[in-house]
């Protein structure tokens, strides 16, 4: 069994192509595994930073700090990614792989908007409020669960860029259909993780 | 060449073996070094600092490099021939999950002539494993090692968890999985929800130790009891993933050589889950003489006593399983016999130990040495001998040596006893653990001298099981499908060693112990559940090599505050995943009528 031809596969793409074949199935099931991992992964980090929240030492606190209409901003443009990349999805069920890339492209550039209202605000942090990652333990522990969540971000957007590629090359076939879906997957997760800490770490900061 | 790049998860067994064998020598050595200073009184033999490395290496390398890929391989030899599959779910995954823990060990242990080891003692506790404390570079190998090794570990459990889930054989419902596969995917799952805690507290770490940032620094606010908590919330659940295994392994032995099905086999089942359940609530068991306070302190003894209930009914089963069978104490089974009295004793110290009042005197002394080294040597490597000695034929297709294998048992049985039994007492008169000498006329220096005969005789065991692998693989290949003749599960239906594509026919299961009850029916072999036809296998690839390599170099460059190594080698792990992700692999097929000839190993 030679690689079918791109063009036939689309041609009988069956209704759910990321769950066609057992290679699909076992990557959206390791990919559900491997997001149980992360919810790990980043309850450490949340279980720190309550744990230093407090704990400023000759720092800014958090409620001098934080300026709420930014991220209110970038969260706002994180949910809307999330949302565009259902529509992805949704393409990807009709079939329309032009609708499908167009949404995707859509979804990068809002995460490349994301990242880059994240790094003017730590840069202000450092620059303006002599905030850095050694000026206190809630410094380090700010910069390590934001800045772990932005690192996810980056990793999302290249990935999503690096299957647009794909998609333009390969098609859309039974191989990258799982792709397309785990990613969406992935950066549904990161849109979850961003709406804990804009209420434990942005929230919390300014009421708490 | 063709071990650089193997996917086979024979192999790779086998790799994880050869690695896993390797680390274990190393930490074996370091433990001999750390018995011999401790021979007589103001013994001059090592420094305290060369000591205080010798300890700290020799539980890392122990936990982290020796037992656990060990582990590995067994479950990458013998868990896709159980469940009838013809591969794992993600072979090349497999591939790279044994690529990053081999270098993140050799990183790790490169440290000894790259500056010093690590000295903060396996456990790393804060202040202690701080700058201020420690300014060598040594825990800074130990964070960026173990972070790289730990990811290894990560992928091969969810690796594992995948292939149980989806690749089972038709007719291999869960509760028809064979007790050694059951244990392998519970211990899949505590790794997958275990290790991302350490990865966070090795991050955490590093970044106080190589960016200056202050999580465990009180002066700006850190707080180390943190450390303790993130690393016990990893580090309970690490215990069970290091034994849950070794239950499976006795679990196989024992019915086998004693031709009985094993007793119980779903209690079996759930008290493995409970244990591994159990695991996760009881962390804080480590901690009890920090000032959690008495509230917090009687409920962790509480829900850590509670483990001793599902752990008995193992143990019942064990026993019930043996009595009344036509027991055979081959090599394999003396070792499963050994470990049943042997891990009893080590949990009956783990309640002691589990009262927090009892343990405010046990705390930090030799009787807890003694304690989990009956756990994890007396449970886990004797499980792991057992299990070795008991799969050898499958791996390899010859049949270890019994007369050496039992003369091998003797020595590392009785060393142990000797080396651990008495540490109890030393441990209730008043030794303090890692103190690397101690004064005449405590009372310490006879048993400290009968430890460290005892730790030389299971060397001298652990020497008859190398000889008798030099042995062994000198003679002719021949081992049958089933050596044992009382084989139970699908491993024994095929060829010793298995062909590159494990079954020729997937298997039909219909029953628990399949292979068992198509024998107690008269067949010879299973019945096929699909008709001969070709079989699809994944490439070879040399990228999970270069990716671990890349990861390699990362770790190093990040260690050193060398930025552009660092970059360097982000840039090659990444462009092997983008080369990965960019290019499909097909794979290649092996034809019906060359399955005979091709594809069997040598």
């Amino acid at each position: 069994m030679s690689a079918p031809h791109a063009e036939q596969v689309t041609s009988a793409l069956p209704h759910e192509p990321e769950k066609a074949t057992l290679e699909g199935r076992n990557k959206v099931l390791a990919f559900w595994l491997f997001l149980g991992g992360e919810a790990v992964l980043f309850g450490t980090l949340f279980a720190t930073f309550l744990a230093l929240r407090e704990q400023i030492a000759d720092g800014p606190s958090a409620n001098e700090l934080f300026k709420l209409p930014i991220v209110a901003a970038a969260t706002f443009i994180l949910l809307v990614s999330s949302l565009t990349s259902v529509f992805a999805i949704q393409a990807m069920h009709r079939g329309n792989k032009k609708s499908l890339s167009l949404w995707l492209i859509v979804t990068v550039i809002l995460g490349l908007g994301f990242l880059g209202l994240e790094i003017y605000e730590f840069v202000e942090y450092v620059t303006h409020e002599k905030f850095g990652m050694t000026t206190s333990a809630f410094s380090s522990a700010f910069y390590t669960l934001v800045g772990f969540h932005g690192a996810h971000v980056l990793f999302g957007v290249v990935w999503i860029s690096l299957l647009i590629g794909q998609l333009a090359k390969k098609g859309l076939t039974v191989v990258t259909a799982p792709k397309v879906y785990v990613s969406a997957m992935y950066w549904h997760f990161i849109d979850v993780v961003w709406v804990f800490i804009f209420t434990v770490v942005y929230l919390l900061g300014k009421v708490g | 060449m063709d071990w650089l790049t193997t996917v086979d998860h024979k192999k790779i067994g086998i790799l994880y073996l050869i690695a896993g064998a390797l680390f274990f020598g190393i930490g074996g050595i370091e433990a001999l070094l750390i018995r011999w200073q401790l021979i007589k009184p103001m013994n001059d033999f090592v420094s305290a600092q060369t000591f205080n490395e010798l300890i700290t290496m020799h539980g890392t390398t122990m936990i982290f490099l020796g037992v656990m890929p060990l582990i590995f391989a067994l479950m990458n030899a013998v868990v896709p021939l159980q469940i009838g599959a013809r591969d794992v779910a993600f072979p090349f995954l497999n591939s790279l999950g044994f690529w990053t823990f081999l270098f993140g060990g050799v990183l790790l242990n490169i440290s000894w002539v790259m500056g010093g080891a690590p000295d903060a003692g396996w456990t790393a506790y804060t202040p202690l494993s701080s700058k201020l404390y420690s300014d060598t570079h040594g825990v800074d190998f130990y964070t960026v090692g173990l972070q790289i090794a730990g990811l290894g570990t990560l992928i091969g459990g969810i690796n594992f968890l995948a292939t149980i889930i989806t690749m089972r054989a038709p007719g291999m419902s869960f509760m028809r999985m064979p007790m050694f596969t059951w244990t392998a995917f519970i211990t899949s799952a505590i790794i997958l929800f275990a290790f991302p805690a350490i990865t966070v507290g090795l991050v955490l770490l590093s970044f106080d130790r190589i960016l200056d940032a202050n999580f465990f620094d009180v002066s700006e606010g850190g707080n180390p009891v943190l450390w303790q908590h993130i690393f016990w919330i990893f580090g309970h659940p690490e215990v069970y993933i290091l034994i849950l295994p070794a239950f499976g392994i006795i679990s196989e032995v024992i019915p086998t050589f004693a031709r009985k099905r094993l007793f119980g086999y779903s209690s079996m089942v759930f008290a493995t889950i409970l244990i591994a359940f159990l695991g996760f609530m009881v962390w804080a068991h480590h901690m009890f003489t920090t000032g959690m306070g008495p509230v917090a302190n009687a409920l962790f003894s509480i829900s850590t006593m509670l483990i001793a209930v599902p752990t008995g009914i193992k143990i019942f089963n064990w026993l019930f399983t043996l009595w009344g069978g036509q027991i055979r104490f081959t090599a394999a089974n003396l070792y499963a016999s050994g470990f049943i009295p042997t891990f009893v004793m080590g949990g009956v110290t783990g309640v002691m130990l589990a009262s927090a009042p009892a343990d405010y005197q046990f705390h930090d002394t030799y009787f807890v040495v003694a304690h989990f080294h009956y756990v994890i040597v007396g449970g886990l490597v004797l499980g792991l001998f057992s299990g070795l000695h008991y799969w050898w034929p499958k791996m390899f297709g010859r049949v270890l040596d019994e007369k050496l294998g039992k003369i091998g048992f003797w020595f590392f049985i009785i060393g142990f006893h000797l080396t651990f039994f008495v540490q109890h007492f030393l441990g209730l008169m008043g030794m303090q653990r890692r103190i690397f000498t101690y004064l005449r006329g405590q009372g310490f220096d006879t048993l400290n001298l009968v430890s460290t005969i005892g730790a030389l005789l299971m060397g001298v065991g652990v020497l008859v099981f190398l000889f008798n692998v030099i042995v062994t693989t000198r003679k002719p290949a021949g081992a049958p499908n089933d050596p044992w003749e009382d084989g139970r599960t699908l491993e024994w239906s095929i060829p010793s060693p298995p062909p590159e594509y494990n079954f020729k026919q997937i298997p039909l299961v219909r029953g628990l112990d399949a292979y068992w009850k198509e024998k107690m029916a008269g067949h010879t072999e299973m019945t096929p559940a699909e008709p001969v036809g070709s079989i699809h296998m994944p490439s070879a690839s040399i990228l999970p090599f270069v990716m671990s390599a890349g990861i390699f170099v990362a770790g190093l460059g990040f260690m050193y505050h060398q930025y552009v190594v660092l970059v360097l080698g982000l840039v090659i792990t990444f462009a092997c995943m983008a080369i990965r992700s960019l290019y499909d692999d097909h794979g290649w097929h092996i034809d019906p009528e060359e399955t005979t000839e091709k594809g069997v190993k040598e």
